[in-house]
């Protein structure tokens, strides 16, 4: 194995430019959005106060999930000691951090009172599993600049492992408290269940790596870098087995809720009578986030073709939208059981009567929101890759693998 | 007050709206309770340095232990300063030219008391 | 007894005097208060916890007397409609505190009236989750929002059993002087706190509701009328399970 190096994206400035005024261009798009909803009010959104999140926190929590999922690469090469996965733990730090910024300032924006953030950093209620987020967020943040640094200095090499463990551990403290936001939500029916905590954790491993390989993949095809198939099928069989995890996980939340007759009726309007919601499950969640990856990766030749994995990859991204819209909105829509054995015939404020789900219609300024920070994920991570050398000169096999002079 | 005298700016108050139908006219001077007083509730320069702090107390006095009766209410500021027109409906206090807005357009201060709170005495 | 206890019963019976008193039910006795106001000038305390119960069978088909007095009372009939909004939506965004809801029982059919607004628990989800302590429970057990520190986020939305807070969807351009309210932060009913603060002791459904379903009072008193009540009749709080320990009880459910 040959010693790795390091250099910065190489591609036309031409290119370079036209990448970042494209992102440029979504970015600034969603800061019109922002002023609009801000200026208007949240009016101007499909939100109600029936459906008090909505697609701004599908962007948010799926990007703020993928975070902590894309330091993994970084994780599996520096704490479990895979030097296979030594060269990829620049830009797996990076995307952390990256991804991490693209879902809090869309959380932020979001916000009644954006501009009261510093109260926000100054009233804390250490009840709040949110309280706990601000902390486990900005730490992330911090942890995992620290851990680059050291990866990336020669001088600090003899704390890279440390660093690296703790953020590792930090990750999968974020991503439970990320999943415990609905975990502990006892009021409605499609949360309240531990569950979810260790549930979020798989997903981000899932979504992570996935957004990790079309980055990769992407970044290398664009300025001529190779990328061997070692790395990318080792990459691409990590994404099966992440994918099938969410399955499980998938399977036994539903089973574990179904187990009780009180939860019947919301089993049947996610799994079956639900419209969108139900599409969205078993094509989305179940469907493109879970079996297509799988059978793709796994496929003995469809699984060993750059489209192939760049398939599965999409795939895995596209599902985790779709679960993260059934989980935030699905759990929403579905009407709260306040009176068990009793039907509501009439309300004055939308309870769900007779049973009707709530209604909820993203508009264009909200969605727009969304977009526009899974577009500053890009344009961070761009700039970055452009100015320090995070990229691997190659990703060769011969460069790579450390068995490969044997073989 | 004494250097509330020296601003008399006819304003002009497109915007401020009382109870969502009315809108005032031009604010008419003397014509607010304060005009009429020597002194706030505290001397005139301790409250041209304070009053923001006696009333984030008295907010949090307020809305956590229920005190409403203090004299540092912001309700009372505008019960007090709040001018009206010729017809005799009261002027908002932060309209342009008028006693919260004179000082903090000039000091560039902008605080968000009335995206919420009334600019106009209430109905008691 | 505290002081401001002893002073708070002296109030009472003075007040008593210019009050006019309805039979609720037999023997529990519902007084409507001329009160005086007198604004407070010491710290609620946690000898008092305010509480209601809503008695169902009281409560009328089609009568939306508590509503429109609440929607009065804390200036929600102010807040209009923003220009461009679309109807349909719009009424799925405007800020209710209490709301009428018709039940029908899955097996007998049988139909149950009653009103819903904050529960007012003793351990409220909303407080739990509120991540700046803005959703906050007063000693008095009142459960509402400092709007001051509130950010908007509605986790506390979220987490309520009983959909009963509402997010300002949009500027509200008249506002009362007792019931501040403004875009991007989150409410709900607060059992009419500027009453109480100032001396009343009364809400303003209670007062609206002609057909005393609604009574009011403090639940640590137990010579109150709705103590009383709830010594002497059958009463659920809604989603018992969750133990929250709730201030609004219900009878006839």
């Amino acid at each position: 194995m040959k010693k790795v190096h390091f250099s910065e994206w190489g591609i036309e400035s031409p290119k370079y430019w036209g990448i970042l005024a494209i992102l440029g261009v979504f970015v600034a798009i969603a800061g019109a959005a922002v002023f609009y909803m801000e200026h208007e009010g949240h009016w101007v959104t499909g939100m109600t106060n029936q459906i008090v999140w909505g697609m701004p926190h599908v962007f948010a929590i799926f990007l703020i999930v993928a975070a902590s999922g894309a330091l993994n690469v970084a994780s599996i090469g520096s704490v479990f000691e895979k030097k296979l996965y030594k060269p990829l733990g620049r830009l797996s730090g990076l995307l952390a951090i990256t991804l991490l910024m693209g879902g809090l300032a869309v959380l932020v924006l979001d916000l009644g009172k954006p501009d009261r953030l510093l109260v926000a950093m100054t009233h804390y209620n250490f009840k709040s599993i949110f309280a706990w987020n601000i902390f486990l967020y900005t730490g992330f943040m911090v942890i995992v600049a620290v851990y680059l640094w050291f990866m990336m200095d020669r001088r600090m090499t003899a704390y890279y492992k440390p660093a690296g463990v703790t953020a590792f551990v930090w990750r999968i403290i974020l991503t439970t408290g990320t999943g415990s936001i609905f975990g502990f939500l006892v009021a409605r029916q499609g949360y309240d269940a531990a569950i979810y905590a260790p549930m979020f954790v798989i997903m981000s491993f899932a979504y992570g790596l996935a957004i990790y390989i079309l980055v990769l993949l992407f970044v290398s095809k664009l300025d001529g870098r190779e990328v061997g198939d070692k790395v990318l099928y080792r990459m691409k069989n990590l994404l099966g087995v992440f994918a099938a995890s969410v399955f499980y996980f998938t399977l036994v939340l539903h089973i574990a809720t179904l187990y009780a007759t009180e939860n019947h009726e919301y089993e049947a309007f996610i799994l079956l009578n639900g419209g969108i919601y139900t599409f969205l499950f078993w094509f989305g969640w179940i469907f493109l986030g879970c079996l297509l990856p799988m059978a793709l990766v796994y496929h003995p030749t469809i699984g060993r073709t750059r489209g192939g994995i760049i398939a599965a990859a999409v795939s895995v991204i596209l599902g985790g939208f779709a679960t993260v819209y059934v989980i935030v909105i699905g759990g929403q829509a579905f009407p709260m059981a306040m009176f068990p054995g009793k039907t509501i015939v009439a309300s004055g404020f939308f309870d769900g009567v007779n049973g009707q789900p709530f209604l909820y219609s993203p508009t264009l300024a909200e969605t727009a929101l969304g977009i526009g920070g899974v577009a500053l994920v890009l344009l961070l991570t761009f700039i970055a890759i452009r100015v320090l050398q995070f990229l691997p000169t190659s990703l060769a096999d011969e460069a790579v693998d450390p068995h490969h002079a044997k073989s | 007050m004494t250097g509330k005298s020296s601003i008399t700016l006819p304003a002009i108050l497109v915007s401020s709206l009382w109870l969502g139908t009315v809108s005032a006219g031009e604010a008419v001077e003397g014509t607010a309770k304060a005009d009429k007083l020597k002194s706030c509730v505290e001397p005139t320069e301790v409250m041209r340095r304070d009053h923001f702090e006696f009333i984030k107390h008295q907010r949090d006095l307020a809305v956590h232990q229920g005190i409403r009766g203090s004299k540092h209410s912001l309700a009372g500021c505008v019960d007090c300063h709040a001018r009206k027109d010729a017809e005799g409906k009261p002027v908002p206090v932060n309209a342009e030219g008028q006693f919260c807005d004179s000082c903090h357009d000039y000091a560039a201060v902008h605080i968000d008391c009335f995206s919420c709170h009334s600019t106009v005495p209430g109905e008691k | 007894m505290s002081k401001s206890n002893d002073s708070g019963r002296r109030d009472f019976l003075k007040k008593a005097v210019v009050a006019s008193s309805v039979t609720v039910a037999p023997g529990v006795i519902l007084h409507t208060l001329q009160a005086q106001a007198e604004p407070r000038t010491t710290p609620v305390t946690d000898k008092v916890r305010w509480g209601m119960l809503i008695d169902t069978s009281k409560c009328a088909e089609g009568c939306k007397d508590c509503v429109e007095a609440c929607n009065k009372e804390n200036g929600l009939d102010l807040v209009d409609k923003p220009e461009g909004a679309s109807e349909e939506l719009w009424e799925r965004q405007r800020p209710h505190w209490i709301r009428q809801v018709k039940l029908k029982d899955n097996m007998t059919g049988m139909l149950t009236n009653l009103v819903m607004m904050c529960q007012h628990c003793e351990h409220p989800p909303c407080v739990d989750v509120c991540p700046t302590g803005a959703s906050f429970k007063r000693v008095d057990g009142i459960v509402m929002v400092d709007r001051h520190i509130c950010i908007g986020c509605r986790y506390c939305m979220m987490a309520c059993p009983y959909k009963a807070r509402s997010f300002i969807h949009a500027d509200v351009a008249a506002k009362l002087t007792h019931t501040p309210r403004g875009k991007g932060c989150v409410e709900s009913c607060n059992f009419c706190v500027h009453r109480l603060d100032n001396g009343q002791t009364t809400t303003a459904c209670q007062d609206a509701c002609k057909h005393q379903a609604i009574v009011f009072g403090d639940l640590k008193d137990p010579e109150s009328p709705v103590s009383k009540a709830l010594k002497k009749y059958p009463s659920v709080q809604i989603r018992a399970d969750l133990k929250l320990n709730t201030g609004v009880r219900y009878t006839n459910i």
